[in-house]
């Protein structure tokens, strides 16, 4: 059976058969959730002011992104690229290079930002049209390659990148602290709900609403006439192909679009963060999170992207705290204390991974909505 | 083009293949490297480094290519045997102690015989275990099948982590092959040609296997097309789990002499070996044993090359070895499969 055959039997059908198939409990329950979220995400700096919080936020809003752009792959098209993070890292090198080079203005990031998103084009599509003629599982192969050379790269070149240590570099005045967007009377910043109106939510703002704009474009290409085509070809390759769609030209474009948007998601993140190292953007740890992320929110649902990370950001920075009281609990019995460890919290992600590939294959969105799951 | 003209290039690609063909790629590489690199010497040196290295690269690439020509399975999980096997075979070596740092040459050999037995017969357990539990339910299903094995390969990483430490453990190498002979002016180390002569046994016993026995053509069978080897009656699946069994065991071979050549091991071994592993079977074409071989010598030989000539390059240039040979012939060298 080919890859695009059994993907049907994981994330399937059109947007018709979903809404006959489909409970409305379980649609309005991943309507409700991804509404709560949004608004959350979009009241974050006054509901949760302290700055874990504030980063765990503008994670999630870069990482939606980035997800989504990846499910345009795997999950609409069927594509299995382990070269996602790669054009993540282009993004946030070209944009830190750039502002370390020039100086912190908005110039250096459109300029940084725009090289980084047209280099990572030119490579996706380079990549695209030598290897998504053959075989889906060596195209996996292809961009495991050419990721990991890209992060042997990126330690070595380290006049250029910092190596292992990165770059750190500072950002327009704008989106500093300790610029005041509003003064009140007495010229200092003006509050709202007792959160001072400074840079720092400027910053926050610019990620957000980036991030929403290109989240709602890629809901626009889901929707789109080119998005059905995806459908279809990952539904049936041969017979897309029959009826005249050029298969190749529209993975390629898919793997471009994709690839664009996972660099302006890397810009968002260099901005944020004020800090571009191999570790940040360009490590295979990232990659892994970002297909546990579209898996476990469900392959082929843009809203499966926004649940993903939300449930696996608020794991990875929750749950290790609550491993480390498990082992303190248990800390005299053999064993479980190292297993409880904060540092092992992949192995019960992993473990938590594999069940749901075997029970749950079309992920939590997919199956709330009724799409595919077990056949 | 006139008929003429065209008909020249085409016999002397004729001529190529009835003389080996692709099988000459090394020999070129190395006389190229011979040219750029000036010194007849560090030349053999770095060729015997890169033989050795594309042996042990071998064993590793072997079992994956030929569990995917048989059975149409991308195995990503498949360097954790690579780093359990790297493990086992340096606790064995620690555990032996004396046997193996001590002067006797025979007590040495069994020592890192025994290492490398425990690990080749973990792999091959754990082999069994991986194909029953992790591989079995999802046949035939390539996108969860990836899924599933990368999950595998991020529990396989932390059980090791979890049983081993995050630092970085020290091999003891047997006094009978460390250090290195001189011959004809060119040092070699002992312990590469061990490895290389051990992967030759290797390759050459599955070749004898693969050839030469009821069982290797059965698997050759079942590699060219599996349907028509089950309508007449063999039972594929268990011929498979056979494969799979031999291609972990080798894995964990070539994970523990690796950790042997390496001297210090860490959990990150099999990842970082992986990629080097995914572009020889790549290069070589899925399913074949010969390409298998064809590959992890060029990678071996390219590694050591260009990290003589362009150290920075070392990894880039077996990437952008993969990108020519794919552009050249998109399914690698000696495909078994062109699916």
């Amino acid at each position: 059976m080919t890859m695009s055959q059994s993907n049907s039997a994981l994330a399937s059908k059109s947007g018709r058969d979903r809404v006959n198939a489909s409970g409305w409990s379980g649609r309005a329950l991943v309507y409700a959730a991804v509404g709560i979220i949004a608004l959350a995400l979009a009241l974050a700096p006054f509901l949760f002011p302290d700055i874990r919080s504030q980063e765990v936020a503008a994670r999630i809003c870069v990482f939606i992104v980035l997800v989504a752009s990846y499910d345009l792959l795997i999950g609409y098209t069927g594509i299995v690229s382990f070269a996602h993070t790669m054009f993540f890292g282009m993004g946030a090198y070209g944009t830190a290079i750039a502002l370390k080079a020039m100086g912190p203005g908005f110039e250096a990031i459109l300029l940084g930002g725009g090289a980084g998103i047209v280099a990572a084009l030119v490579l996706a599509l380079l990549i695209g049209l030598l290897s998504l003629r053959v075989k889906a599982i060596f195209f996996a192969m292809v961009t495991l390659s050419a990721a990991s050379v890209m992060m042997v790269l990126a330690s070595q070149l380290s006049d250029f990148t910092g190596g292992e240590d990165g770059i750190t570099y500072s950002i327009p005045r704008l989106f500093s602290p300790a610029t005041e967007l509003l003064t009140d009377a007495e010229g200092r910043a003006m509050r709202l709900f007792g959160v001072p109106l400074n840079g720092k939510i400027a910053l926050y703002y610019f990620v957000f609403v980036s991030a929403l704009l290109l989240f709602l474009a890629m809901m626009r290409i889901v929707a789109s006439p080119l998005g059905s085509v995806l459908q279809a070809i990952r539904e049936n390759e041969l017979r897309a192909e029959a009826i005249g769609y050029r298969v190749v030209f529209y993975r390629t474009t898919i793997f471009c679009i994709a690839a664009g948007i996972a660099a302006t998601a890397g810009i968002l993140r260099a901005v944020w963060l004020k800090y571009t190292g191999p570790d940040v953007v360009l490590s295979f740890d990232i990659m892994i999170d970002i297909l546990l992320m579209v898996v476990i929110g469900g392959m082929g649902t843009m809203l499966g992207a926004v649940i993903g990370v939300v449930l696996m950001t608020l794991a990875q920075y929750y749950l290790k705290d609550l491993m480390a009281l498990g082992a303190e609990a248990t800390a005299n019995l053999p064993l479980v204390p190292d297993l409880l460890n904060p540092e092992r919290w992949l192995l019960w992600l992993g473990l938590g991974f594999i069940l749901l590939v075997y029970f749950f294959p079309s992920g939590i969105v997919g199956t709330l909505l009724g799409k595919g799951g077990r056949k | 083009m006139t008929e003429t003209t065209a008909s020249l290039p085409t016999r002397i690609k004729a001529d190529i293949e009835r003389f080996g063909g692709v099988l000459w790629l090394p020999v070129v590489l190395a006389v190229v490297a011979l040219i750029l690199i000036g010194q007849p010497s560090t030349w053999a040196t770095l060729t015997i480094a890169g033989l050795a290295m594309g042996m042990m690269i071998f064993l590793m690439a072997s079992g994956l290519s030929l569990i995917f020509g048989l059975m149409d399975v991308l195995n990503f999980g498949h360097s954790a045997f690579v780093t359990a096997g790297a493990f086992i075979g340096a606790t064995v070596l620690a555990w032996l102690g004396f046997w193996v740092t001590g002067g006797n040459p025979a007590l040495n050999l069994t020592g890192l015989l025994l290492a490398i037995a425990a690990a080749t017969i973990f792999g091959a357990l754990a082999g069994w275990f991986f194909e029953r539990v992790v591989i079995r339910p999802v046949y035939q299903d390539h996108l969860r099948q990836i899924l599933i094995t990368v999950g595998a390969l991020i529990v396989a990483e932390e059980l090791v982590l979890l049983v081993w430490g995050g630092a970085p453990i020290p091999v003891p190498r047997p006094q009978v092959l460390t250090g290195s002979i001189i011959f004809a002016g060119v040092s070699v180390e002992i312990y590469r040609i061990f490895a290389f002569l051990l992967g030759l046994l290797v390759y050459v016993a599955m070749y004898l296997l693969l050839n030469r026995t009821r069982l290797g053509l059965l698997i050759r069978a079942g590699v060219e097309n599996r349907e028509m080897v089950e309508a007449l009656g063999f039972r594929v699946d268990r011929l498979f789990i056979l494969v799979f069994m031999a291609g972990s065991a080798l894995a964990a071979m070539g994970g523990a002499m690796w950790a042997g050549y390496q001297g210090l091991i860490t959990a990150a071994l099999g990842s970082e070996m992986m990629i080097l592993v995914f572009i020889v079977v790549i290069i070589g074409g899925l399913g074949s044993i010969q390409g298998s071989l064809l590959g992890a010598i060029l990678v071996g030989l390219m590694a050591n090359y260009v990290a003589f000539l362009v150290p920075k390059m070392a990894l880039a240039s077996n990437m952008l070895l993969m990108m020519a040979i794919l552009l050249w012939r998109p399914y690698g060298l000696l495909p078994a499969v062109k699916r």
